[in-house]
């Protein structure tokens, strides 16, 4: 009976983190394409619900209705595994996001490594719907991002370097904490911007979407996928943007913190401040996907190993030695 | 402590069946799949004994990266067609003994160190320091790694260099008549040297160079 009331407490608390999460990611689909429709000085989805707040229900409606078809000569079992997998790590790692001091699912010592290691393993549903959809469109697609998101993770791995340098800890709450009198975005700015760009490569978000380039490849690993799972696969894609920006916010932009530390702003509490940032972030997310065109696939890789691995280690060895001589290393 | 055992078991089971799939399933991506399994199974039972860090290290080396090159390789060759006959097939007689025979010194081996470990403590200096439960984990490995261990660390790290560089040299050839892209130059074009106007002549044509 005790384990059985810890199992429900613990059910009640993932399913408050869980289903708002769900929510905000139909959100913010509709104001990706606001965004993007603004930009493009069109007015983009307004006719469902109030200034268009219900098209991503419409449209998840449609999906449900939908038939799922598994192609003949596809590799069944992973075929459907595939969006299974995008889904559930891009919702797993929502588990460990502080949205104040205490309000935290999982407040582990290696936070950050978690995150991490989650975001890590995103490609793995685009390789597997890429390689069990058996056929040539889908397959490219999956390659390609193969070898993208694991360029792209080495100069983020450093980026996170550059913080934990800062910090001395790996726990998320640590993180934020550190930044109690100044956000890492200020000494760390050109890390900032380098997160930014990799955590756009990281998602496949334009100007890097080459695995999903529907010139080309008409939509890369999601060719074959129809109905529900095409779905999931793009409700994963959505969340998982969503966890890199708030990774964004909480590396760099403090976090749960509020950006004045005076009396008005600290009433309110910090689920919102870190919400609002996530937005702030995101919203740059939806700009950038507006306004600048793909890039070619060799310099996608060119930018990944070239420029910011490079500028990413040399500003390791800047910060360290910044600390060093200075005595600002944080030792406890 | 029940939990705790269910899980336990839950991971190892999970490990070892996967562990036998990587070598039985007759489809080579599966068996790269089931690597993965393994190898998140195996992290799983590394945080399960408290060495959060080296469990979340091993899921983004192994998982996130080295078993996304081994899948990429896989894929690229195109060797899931080939069925793995390695149980049913004539040459099996042929390769079971050899891993069997591997297999055993490797299960020797690895007798012999946790026998050592469990026998004779005082050998194993590093352990005593590892258990000060009131520093964490990753504070204990890296005030042992980067202070006793610095050189034993660096060089192995000069060795994982040394072996990348030898990749590269292996196969890097120079190929004559390959048009490089140079980023400078097709930033800094300019529309006076890329388009010119010309009058047409009637059934002469424009020539154009090249």
């Amino acid at each position: 009976m005790e384990y059985l009331s810890i199992v429900f407490q613990e059910v009640y608390k993932i399913l408050f983190l869980l289903v708002p999460v769900l929510v905000s990611v139909a959100m913010i689909v509709w104001l990706d394409r606001r965004v993007w429709a603004f930009v493009q000085k069109r007015q983009g989805p307004n006719v469902v619900g109030p200034f268009g707040l219900l098209q991503s229900l419409a449209d998840a409606l449609k999906y449900i209705f939908k038939e799922i078809i598994i192609p003949s000569s596809s590799n069944k079992v992973i075929f459907i595994l595939a969006p299974i997998v995008t889904m559930t790590l891009a919702l797993i790692a929502w588990a460990v996001i502080p949205f104040s001091a205490t309000q935290v699912l999982a407040d582990i010592n290696v936070g950050i490594l978690y995150l991490f290691a989650v975001s890590s393993l995103g490609v793995y549903g685009i390789i597997m719907g890429g390689w069990a959809s058996n056929s040539k469109y889908p397959f490219l697609g999956a390659i390609r991002s193969a070898a993208q998101m694991v360029s792209y993770e080495v100069s983020i791995g450093v980026i996170i370097i550059n913080v934990l340098l800062c910090v001395g800890s790996l726990n998320l709450n640590d993180i934020v904490i550190a930044q109690q009198n100044m956000w890492f975005v200020i000494p760390l700015f050109p890390m900032f911007v380098i997160f930014f760009i990799s955590a756009l490569a990281e998602t496949n978000r334009p100007p890097f979407d080459l695995p999903e380039a529907e010139a080309e490849l008409v939509a890369g690993y999601q060719t074959e996928y129809s109905g529900m799972m095409y779905a999931m696969f793009w409700l994963g894609e959505y969340a998982n943007i969503l966890l890199m920006c708030a990774m964004g916010a909480i590396l760099f932009l403090g976090g749960w913190m509020s950006p004045i530390d005076v009396y008005p702003f600290t009433l309110v509490p910090g689920a919102i401040w870190l919400i609002l940032k996530i937005l702030l972030l995101f919203v740059l997310f939806a700009l950038v996907k507006a306004i600048v065109p793909r890039y070619r696939y060799d310099q996608l890789m060119r930018l990944g190993w070239k420029v910011f691995l490079p500028l990413s280690l040399i500003w390791v060895v800047l910060t360290a030695s910044y600390l060093f001589y200075f005595n600002l290393l944080p030792v406890n | 402590m029940i939990a705790h055992a269910i899980f336990f078991y839950t991971f190892s089971i999970i490990a070892v069946v996967s562990a036998i799939m990587v070598t039985a399933s007759k489809n080579t991506v599966h068996s790269v799949f089931f690597l993965i399994l393994d190898f998140i199974s195996i992290s799983c039972l590394f945080i399960m004994i408290g060495a959060e860090f080296l469990g979340m290290i091993m899921l983004i080396v192994y998982v996130g990266a080295v078993a996304v090159l081994f899948l990429f390789v896989v894929m690229m060759l195109n060797v899931a067609q080939q069925k793995n006959q390695w149980f049913a097939g004539q040459q099996s007689s042929r390769h079971i003994p050899v891993g069997l025979i591997i297999s055993t010194l490797i299960f020797f081996e690895i007798i012999i160190v946790i026998g050592g470990w469990k026998y004779k403590p005082e050998i194993f200096d590093i352990n005593n320091s590892i258990s000060q439960s009131s520093i964490s984990n990753t504070h204990s490995l890296g005030q042992i790694l980067y202070t006793d261990y610095i050189h034993v660390f660096q060089i192995s790290g000069m060795i994982l260099l040394v072996a990348m560089i030898g990749a590269i040299v292996l196969t890097f050839r120079q190929r004559s008549g390959v048009k490089r892209q140079s980023y400078i130059k097709q930033i800094s074009r300019e529309r006076a040297e890329g388009v010119e106007v010309l009058e047409v002549q009637s059934n002469k044509g424009v020539k154009l160079d090249d």
